[in-house]
């Protein structure tokens, strides 16, 4: 036990003195939980709160096209800026510049009355099937519309993009549903509809309301806080591989083995004290960034991170992705004949399994031929471990079917390091 | 009868891969408290013999015992029985002298007040007393041999073997060095020595092991052999022995 607790007190002293190692494994996460949840935040409220600005360029500027206008200002996610009639198609690009503008459509001339044309036709093709119309509708080409035309910033992502899209395309069609159910009013009835009607049309879309899945009954919609803090926690513990795994490898090359191999004590005590120490590390990290989360984020505007019920099931999650983290990286220290390739190829995979485990890119969002990357990424399971703690208020028994595959890698990288020490004459 | 510290019977060792020997029907008998030195021109084995002595290496011909302990079936009784000061600094340079005699000494199994005391005997020994806190990476070649060799002696191992002691040190280190060795010597452990400096084997060693091409080519005393080869110093001995081996001493 001694020997044990001398090694452990060797090792520490080492990680305290190795000050790069220290910033790699404390500073830098606590950074990336930052920027990544005030990025995320951030991108949040320019979505919900912030009014995107829309530069509207109508060669139109009649009745529909107007009203097109006004109700993509109701939408409520738009800032409209209208274009003077000076603009070009040419000077659009240029003016977004100046406006900061992301997007800029244009509505092309006579769309009013093509809609016009379009909705007339519709209503009287509509009516005649109800037998109230004898007037045959025109089935000419030239009640198509011309489209409408967007313009955005290249730095605008897919997603975001379609996200504007949708609300334009909303828009439109509640243009032309107002139109026609005007026209359809104005023929059965022969009198123009009531303004206030026309006016509230906007204003009588059903509602949804919003309720995130839980297991404690919980229904307070998660925050960036809650999705971010976990997933770079995870992220950081696995970045221990940059001190812990090149850590081996000096231990290895630098002839301490080859002494070590010469002691009346079995190697292994040093890979355990290694494993103890830096699983301490683990859970500083832990403790660290999660007290960020639950006190700092509320001092610099961001939304703060509430711990989950289940304190014991989340030390537990903790301990168990810390242990296979540091499993990890002795793995790979035994193996790695030098720091350059336990670092170089420690810190690549960390972040592959990053992006298989979906710290990265969200399990949903990834294509169906990654379910096998995803399911061998540790940091997947210990994702889903958290989230089930920290988004759906779970147990600790809620998540063991996620703990379980964790803890069979954790193994796994276990065996793999004894079998390298094993082969490298170490044991 | 001597009481013998290392008998080494028929042994051969070839590393993986290779299509010869490295070393081939070695046999040795070291009496306790002798001063032997194992010399030889590169690659010819003395390391791999060493660290086959010492259980670095498996060997899997022939056998090694320390005072009758088989090297490789009772580690931990065999490893106590000795001490190895490599020639590469095998120790944690971000820590201090005091530091690393600590934790050696641990796993060297002495206990808390041994080590202290050991500790401060060997850092008063090699007159490390002043930098006992200072991190060994700030340190001289000379006094981080010092270092090595204190960690391979702070359990006072019977027997002793030293890989290059003295490599790379200046004049006054390397005084300080050998005087302690000679030093334990005369205390009564075995010392086993490589080195290419063949005027300090001449100053310490009482027989040396001459090997060549992965064999024993010669062991004897000193004075013996030199007689024996009509040379007047071990340079010239070994210069005319590597060329003519002769078939076994």
């Amino acid at each position: 036990m001694y020997k044990l607790w001398a090694c452990i007190i060797k090792d520490t002293k080492l990680i305290t003195r190795d000050w790069v190692g220290l910033s790699l494994m404390f500073i830098m996460p606590i950074l990336l939980v930052i920027v990544i949840t005030a990025l995320q935040a951030g991108t949040f409220k320019l979505v919900n709160e912030n009014k995107v600005p829309l530069l509207i360029y109508n060669n139109d500027n009649k009745e529909i096209s107007i009203q097109l206008e006004n109700t993509l200002e109701k939408i409520g996610i738009f800032r409209i800026i209208e274009l003077d009639k000076k603009t070009s198609k040419e000077t659009i690009a240029d003016k977004m510049k100046e406006t900061e503008a992301l997007v800029a459509i244009v509505i092309p001339e006579n769309f009013s009355t093509q809609v016009q044309h379009k909705v007339e036709n519709f209503t009287k093709n509509t009516l005649q099937e109800f037998g109230l119309e004898s007037e045959k509708p025109n089935q000419n080409n030239d009640l198509l519309v011309n489209e409408l035309t967007l313009y955005y910033h290249p730095v605008l992502q897919e997603s975001y993009r379609e996200n504007l899209l949708n609300a334009i395309r909303c828009g439109v069609q509640v243009v032309e549903s107002k139109q026609m159910i005007n026209a359809i009013y104005n023929t059965i009835n022969e009198t123009t509809m009531p303004d206030s009607i026309l006016n509230n049309f906007e204003l009588q879309q059903t509602d949804i309301k919003e309720i995130p899945v839980s297991r404690d009954g919980s229904t307070v919609i998660p925050n960036a806080a809650q999705h971010n803090v976990p997933a770079w926690t995870i992220f950081a513990m696995f970045f221990i591989i940059t001190s812990l795994g090149s850590s081996v490898v000096k231990e290895k090359i630098s002839g301490s083995s080859l002494r070590l191999k010469t002691l009346p004590t079995n190697f292994l005590i040093t890979i355990f004290s290694k494993q103890i120490t830096y699983l301490f590390v683990a859970m500083s990290q832990v403790f660290v960034i999660f007290s960020i989360g639950v006190y700092l984020f509320p001092l610099i505007g961001l939304p703060a991170l509430n711990i989950p019920n289940d304190i014991v099931g989340l030390i537990m999650v903790s301990l168990i992705s810390g242990w296979c983290a540091v499993s990890y990286a002795i793995a790979v220290g035994v193996f790695a004949k030098t720091q350059e390739q336990a670092n170089g190829f420690g810190a690549i995979s960390v972040v592959l399994l990053a992006a298989f485990g979906g710290i990265l890119v969200p399990k949903f969002a990834m294509p169906e031929s990654f379910t096998f990357f995803l399911k061998i990424s540790p940091m997947h399971w210990s994702l889903e471990s958290y989230y089930g703690l920290f988004l759906e208020g779970g147990k600790f028994s809620d998540i063991i079917n996620n703990v379980i595959p964790l803890l069979i890698i954790t193994f796994l990288f276990q065996l793999i390091a004894y079998l390298g020490l094993k082969k490298n004459n170490l044991i | 009868m001597p009481e013998i510290a290392i008998h080494i019977e028929n042994l051969s060792y070839r590393y993986q891969g290779q299509l010869t020997n490295t070393l081939s029907d070695i046999n040795l008998k070291i009496e306790a408290g002798s001063t032997i030195g194992l010399f030889g021109p590169n690659g010819a084995g003395k390391t791999t013999l060493m660290h086959l002595m010492t259980g670095i290496l498996k060997n899997t011909n022939g056998t090694i015992s320390l005072f009758n302990s088989k090297v490789g079936a009772k580690h931990k009784e065999t490893n106590n029985l000795f001490g190895f000061v490599p020639q590469d600094f095998s120790f944690y340079q971000e820590l201090s002298p005091t530091e690393n005699l600590q934790f050696f000494g641990a796993f060297y199994g002495l206990s808390k007040p041994m080590i202290t005391q050991r500790t401060d005997e060997l850092l008063e020994v090699f007159g490390l007393t002043e930098v006992r806190k200072k991190p060994v990476a700030k340190f001289s070649g000379g006094m981080k041999r010092k270092v090595n060799l204190a960690i391979g002696i702070i359990h006072q191992p019977k027997i002793i073997f030293l890989d290059e002691p003295t490599v790379g040190v200046d004049v006054q280190s390397r005084c300080a060095i050998m005087d302690y060795i000679k030093k334990l010597n005369e205390e009564g452990a075995t010392l086993v020595y490589t080195s290419h400096q063949l005027n300090e084997a001449e100053e310490i060693c009482e027989k040396i092991a001459l090997i060549n091409e992965g064999k024993i080519i010669a062991f004897e005393n000193i004075s013996t052999l030199l007689a024996k080869h009509q040379e007047n110093n071990l340079e010239n001995l070994f210069l005319n022995l590597s060329k003519n081996p002769i078939s076994h001493v």
